[in-house]
């Protein structure tokens, strides 16, 4: 009975071969190649393929609590901002005197708001391990302490997605205040190295980037090996049946609070790991807007497949890249249209169009 | 005067805190012969009541059948033994021992009582034999969850079951694919799977075939013995083909009680329920 994590999982294969071959290609034909040769990727691509990368591991984490748990997050983008202010506070502190006022305690922006000494929550983030551990720990908490109240009252559905949505809009509202120490509108930026390496180097980008695909990778078998467990049944049956399952004898709301927990923890790494790559976080990653587009993604790709997951976060952020380079404008309606398209004709999204061919052929 | 009365009963040396006191033994005891017994319960909703001082015992290992006229309280009884509603006043124990009023959801399911809904919930994007895994009787917390593997034993345990319901060629089969009859076996397999000592039938045959009838009223009486079946039906020949002792609820409490006979001739059952005396 017992299967193994990838056995019947064709597009997993598939998936996990193609980001092996990209893994291992990309770093040699920029660092090997010349410039000039028409097979050179340039340093530019390589961010860009690895803040994609951390969009797929979001989307994994999202699809893991709505594809397979049932739990319509609208709020995952908090998760992801959250790790993310985890790392941009350890990139911050690395800066120390080479900052504009070179204060080498304190970031530019308390040195600017007349602080004299550093707030207690930045304490530690001198230290990357500190860091690595808040990049997972403070998501982990807050899903913990929100998916405990909620999931316990028993809110489903429209109500707790309502409920994610206004947990990443206040969120959003208390990180744009100066006084709460983060930097406020302008957020944490200017970042110069991480552990001693130079951010702006090709090989700490390709370094991200090979970090980027690792994480997705271990991401990915992660949230396959959870699926594929006995684990993986209950959440599906809490999905379809969740009062049927309760009478089962399961604790459904642990269930529920373990998986989007894990979850969240999934998108804080993946938010830790998009931060160095755009050099920037700022409490627009909050906004509501970027955790509906997570679920378009997911929608688009596939639900509860994994990697349809991936492949609608590639997908989309391709076409939002391109989009948004041709026809700024077009880009909204572009995204909901095809969202509705996606809605209307294809309900198990792009992965779903590929399982068909394979089971007619 | 509440304030000083309740300082009394905190400060009183004859017995400990209620808190303290250990949650009684969850060890089903039935040395009387019966297995639950349900007391003096009432339960109100917005002022409607729909059940008024019922008092029902069942004996361990019958088939027993309820029935009764719409509203006459019979899934709210069921509700009220699995949990999902609390009376408003009286006792609801199983065996000797276990106090149901005080066990969640989960804990009732785990003790031993297991219910079959009206409209069958399988798992429907789930196969058979995951249907039946899922509600195995085991530790079902979150980390043994994620690490369980099935063991031979259990793979045994499920072909017996899947055999007892007669769904052994559909084992691989997609539980949403199965025809209804199929589905409510399905579910009382799953219920089987988690050995329960009270099974809480609702309604197994509304919307059955004939045949698929007479086959489910065989699984009925093989189960019975075994373990205990309360059954709740409409179907007036469906109960006079399993029955031996049949209780008529009328608007929350026992009317009637005895064999299919006794029943069908009592004047009261007749008038309420029966109408014409002869069954139909």
């Amino acid at each position: 009975m017992r299967l193994g994590t990838l056995h019947l999982d064709r597009g997993g294969q598939i998936f996990l071969a193609l980001l092996t071959l990209t893994t291992i290609l990309v770093p040699i034909l920029n660092l090997a190649v010349p410039a000039d040769s028409p097979m050179h990727v340039s340093t530019f691509t390589v961010t860009l393929l690895g803040k994609y990368l951390t969009y797929a591991l979001l989307a994994i984490a999202v699809d893991l609590v709505w594809g397979y748990l049932g739990i319509l997050s609208l709020g995952h983008g908090a998760f992801f901002a959250l790790g993310g202010y985890a790392m941009g506070m350890y990139l911050m502190r690395q800066i120390g005197d080479r900052g504009v006022y070179g204060n080498p305690e304190l970031p530019d922006f308390m040195v600017f708001l007349n602080w004299q000494e550093l707030p207690w929550f930045w304490h530690g983030f001198d230290m990357f391990w500190f860091a690595a551990l808040m990049v997972m720990l403070v998501p982990g908490v807050l899903a913990f302490v929100f998916g405990w109240l909620t999931f316990r009252s028993r809110v489903t559905g429209v109500y707790l997605s309502i409920i994610t949505q206004a947990l990443t809009y206040a969120l959003m509202l208390a990180f744009f205040r100066n006084e709460m120490g983060f930097g406020g509108n302008n957020g944490l930026t200017d970042f110069k190295d991480l552990l001693g390496f130079d951010l702006q180097s090709d090989v700490t980008r390709i370094g991200l980037f090979i970090a980027s695909a690792l994480a997705v990778a271990g991401g990915y078998l992660a949230c396959r090996t959870i699926v594929t467990s006995k684990l993986g049944r209950v959440t599906v049956a809490i999905r379809d049946a969740e009062s049927r399952t309760r009478f089962i004898g399961y604790r459904v709301e642990r269930f529920k609070l373990w998986v989007f927990t894990f979850s969240a923890v999934l998108a804080g790494i993946a938010g830790a790991l998009y931060v160095p790559q755009v050099g920037i976080i700022n409490p627009g990653e909050f906004s509501p807007i970027n955790s509906i587009e997570i679920v378009v993604w997911v929608a688009i790709g596939g639900r509860a497949t994994l990697y349809g997951a991936v492949l609608g976060a590639l997908l989309v952020n391709y076409g939002k890249t391109y989009l948004t380079g041709v026809m700024p404008d077009a880009w909204l309606f572009a995204l909901g249209g095809l969202f509705v398209l996606v809605t209307l004709f294809l309900p198990y999204g792009i992965a779903g169009l590929l399982r068909r061919k394979e089971t007619t052929a | 005067m509440k304030t000083l009365d309740n300082l009394r009963t905190t400060m009183r040396r004859d017995q400990v805190w209620e808190f303290m006191v250990p949650k009684t033994g969850l060890e089903l005891d039935i040395s009387h012969g019966t297995i639950l017994y349900l007391e003096d319960i009432s339960v109100t909703f917005d002022g409607f009541r729909a059940i008024d001082h019922l008092n029902l015992y069942i004996d361990a290992g019958e088939l027993r059948c309820i029935i009764g006229p719409n509203g006459a309280g019979k899934t709210t009884m069921m509700d009220i033994i699995t949990g999902k509603t609390r009376p408003d006043t009286g006792t609801a124990w199983f065996g000797q021992t276990i106090d149901l009023l005080r066990l969640s959801e989960p804990e009732i399911a785990s003790v031993g009582i297991g219910r079959k809904f009206q409209k069958p919930t399988v798992f429907e994007h789930q196969t058979v034999m995951e249907n039946l895994e899922l509600a195995m009787a085991a530790d079902k917390r979150v980390w043994p969850t994620l690490v369980a593997r099935l063991t031979p034993e259990q793979h045994a345990r499920i072909d017996a079951v899947l055999e007892t319901i007669g769904l052994q060629e559909h084992r691989a089969r997609r539980a949403g694919a199965l025809s209804h009859g199929q589905k409510q076996w399905l579910e009382i397999g799953m219920l089987l799977m988690q050995d329960p000592h009270l099974l809480l039938v609702d309604e197994p045959v509304a919307g059955m075939t004939h045949q698929e009838m007479d086959r489910t009223a065989e699984l009925l009486k093989s189960l019975a013995g075994r373990h205990t079946v309360v059954v709740v039906e409409h179907d007036m020949d469906f109960v006079r083909s399993i029955a031996n002792k049949v209780t008529v609820l009328h608007q929350g409490s026992v009317l009637a009680e005895g064999s299919m006979d006794e029943v069908q001739n009592d004047p009261r059952v007749i008038e309420v329920y029966l109408g014409g005396g002869d069954g139909h």
